[in-house]
């Protein structure tokens, strides 16, 4: 029988809390970065200009049909040596996991703006307004009201996928944990505690999300 | 100000008009003219093209050839005419306000919410002078109780009477009524023509689709029967519903010979 013994950890408080505050502080990058490319995606697939069309999809599937951890690898591996940029692990992280985010959130954003009855836009030209003003005061409104569940599942995904930068050495949770892991000792009290805090953040979170999807059925 | 030849300009002018969506055809060479003042009911079967005339009259739909004015507005369309830009559309359609058969409120704001947008938005008015103008608007449609409730909590008829007064916020020259009544219960028809009715009375010039032939004959002017795409008749009123000269037309009225048009009958044997 094992012999858990947490209060060793102790002693690693601040290491945890660095990688913590490193996840949550690239969650928060990714998330703003993937959201505004989400929606130049999704205006851009709805252009009635053929080729921004053809552009845009042809960003959105390449980066929803790879594997989200070999983009990270190819960003930090691939990317230098193809464009002769020096990139950071961080950039190259952000670079990848704010793209491989965006074409998810595209997706979702055109959805919420297509699902729109046809008659909004149409009672809102017919006022005389321009499809400027009707984006922002008639369909944008309603879409967004529709489109805040699926994104707030795809940003709690999103916060997932910061462990992946471990691999590229950023100094996140789970990297943090790894030095913990092999200084310790201890990889079954560290493992665990990590994944504790990712479920202790992430799960209010998702109940959050719940009672917004309940509310929105309701309210329609 | 204006001399008097001026003032028997009519209020809306369609000229051979033309629309096609793809191969199919939908609207053949329309000639249509409405006097400021007057009511023009558009009739016929569906898929007759009177739910795409209307649309072209505020270009909701973009006619491929012919001319469209309203008021002073005029646009020409076809081989060798530039296409409106979208400023051009925006600002000529608050000349033509439009009513639409599901109603098509903003359900994301009131009653009130609803009709002082396009006010605020589109004309930049101040917004205590669009809602005192939306409160009056309301009250005149007789919903006077019911400006902060959502589109959600209305009925039908309320709704359309809603989408009036939203229309008319703009304070249009024209207004058109695209089957305003064919979504609605049947209790609740009244209501919604009561206001069309009142706003006859007042002088605004209107195009109505409908299916409502009593209403037709009560209230417009001039009556048009519409069938694939072409005029079939058209006429004052009484005599296009109760004495129509074209077979097309005699067939068509011949179904709805039952409920509101029962007098029509007995005031020819006069």
């Amino acid at each position: 029988m094992y012999q858990w013994d947490f209060g060793s950890l102790w002693s690693y408080r601040w290491l945890f809390l660095n990688g913590l505050w490193v996840t949550v502080g690239f969650t928060v990058a990714i998330v703003v970065l993937g959201l505004l490319i989400g929606l130049v995606g999704a205006l851009a697939k709805l252009s009635p200009f053929a080729p921004l069309r053809w552009l845009a999809l042809a960003y959105i599937e390449v980066f929803r049909c790879t594997p989200v951890l070999v983009q990270l690898v190819w960003f930090y591996y691939a990317l230098p040596i193809l464009s002769g940029i020096e990139i950071s692990a961080v950039t190259a992280s952000i670079l990848a996991l704010s793209l491989y985010g965006g074409s998810f959130y595209a997706e979702i954003i055109r959805g919420g703006i297509v699902s729109i009855d046809p008659g909004q836009p149409e009672a809102a030209a017919a006022l005389g307004m321009t499809p400027f003003q009707s984006m922002r005061r008639i369909i944008l409104p309603q879409a967004l009201k529709r489109m805040i569940p699926p994104l707030m599942n795809q940003s709690i995904i999103q916060f997932k996928n910061t462990s992946l930068v471990s691999v590229l050495a950023v100094p996140d949770l789970l990297y943090q944990g790894q030095i913990a892991a092999h200084d310790s000792y201890r990889p079954l009290e560290v493992y665990s505690a990590v994944a504790i805090a990712y479920f202790v953040l992430l799960f209010p979170l998702t109940i959050i999300v719940r009672q917004g999807e309940k509310k929105l059925s309701t309210s329609d | 100000m204006d001399t008097a030849p001026k003032i028997e300009t009519p209020k809306i002018e369609v000229t051979a008009l033309r629309k096609q969506f793809g191969e199919l055809v939908v609207l053949k060479d329309i000639n249509l003219k409405v006097a400021a003042g007057s009511v023009v009911a558009l009739i016929g079967p569906s898929g007759s093209g009177k739910s795409t005339l209307l649309r072209c009259i505020n270009l909701l739909v973009t006619p491929d050839g012919g001319r469209v004015r309203v008021g002073e507005d005029s646009f020409a369309f076809g081989a060798g005419s530039k296409p409106p830009g979208t400023r051009e559309l925006a600002r000529f359609r608050t000349n033509t306000g439009m009513v639409f058969q599901h109603f098509n409120l903003f359900p994301h704001m009131t009653a009130l919410g609803n009709v002082m947008e396009a006010p605020i938005t589109v004309r930049g008015k101040p917004k205590a002078q669009a809602r005192e103008q939306a409160l009056a608007l309301l009250a005149k449609v007789g919903l006077a109780d019911k400006v902060d409730e959502y589109p959600s909590r209305l009925s039908g008829g309320q709704k359309q009477r809603v989408a009036i007064a939203r229309a008319l916020a703009m304070e249009p020259e024209v207004m058109l009524f695209d089957e305003a009544t064919s979504a609605l219960d049947p209790e609740l028809v009244g209501e919604v023509l009561g206001v069309m009715q009142k706003l006859a009375a007042e002088g605004m010039t209107m195009v109505i689709v409908t299916h409502e032939i009593a209403f037709a004959r009560e209230v417009a002017d001039r009556v048009i029967f519409m069938r694939d795409g072409v005029v079939v008749e058209e006429g004052p009123a009484r005599q296009v519903i109760d004495a129509p000269r074209e077979p097309a037309t005699q067939a068509f009225l011949g179904h709805f010979h039952r409920g509101g048009a029962a007098q029509a009958p007995a005031e020819k044997a006069l």
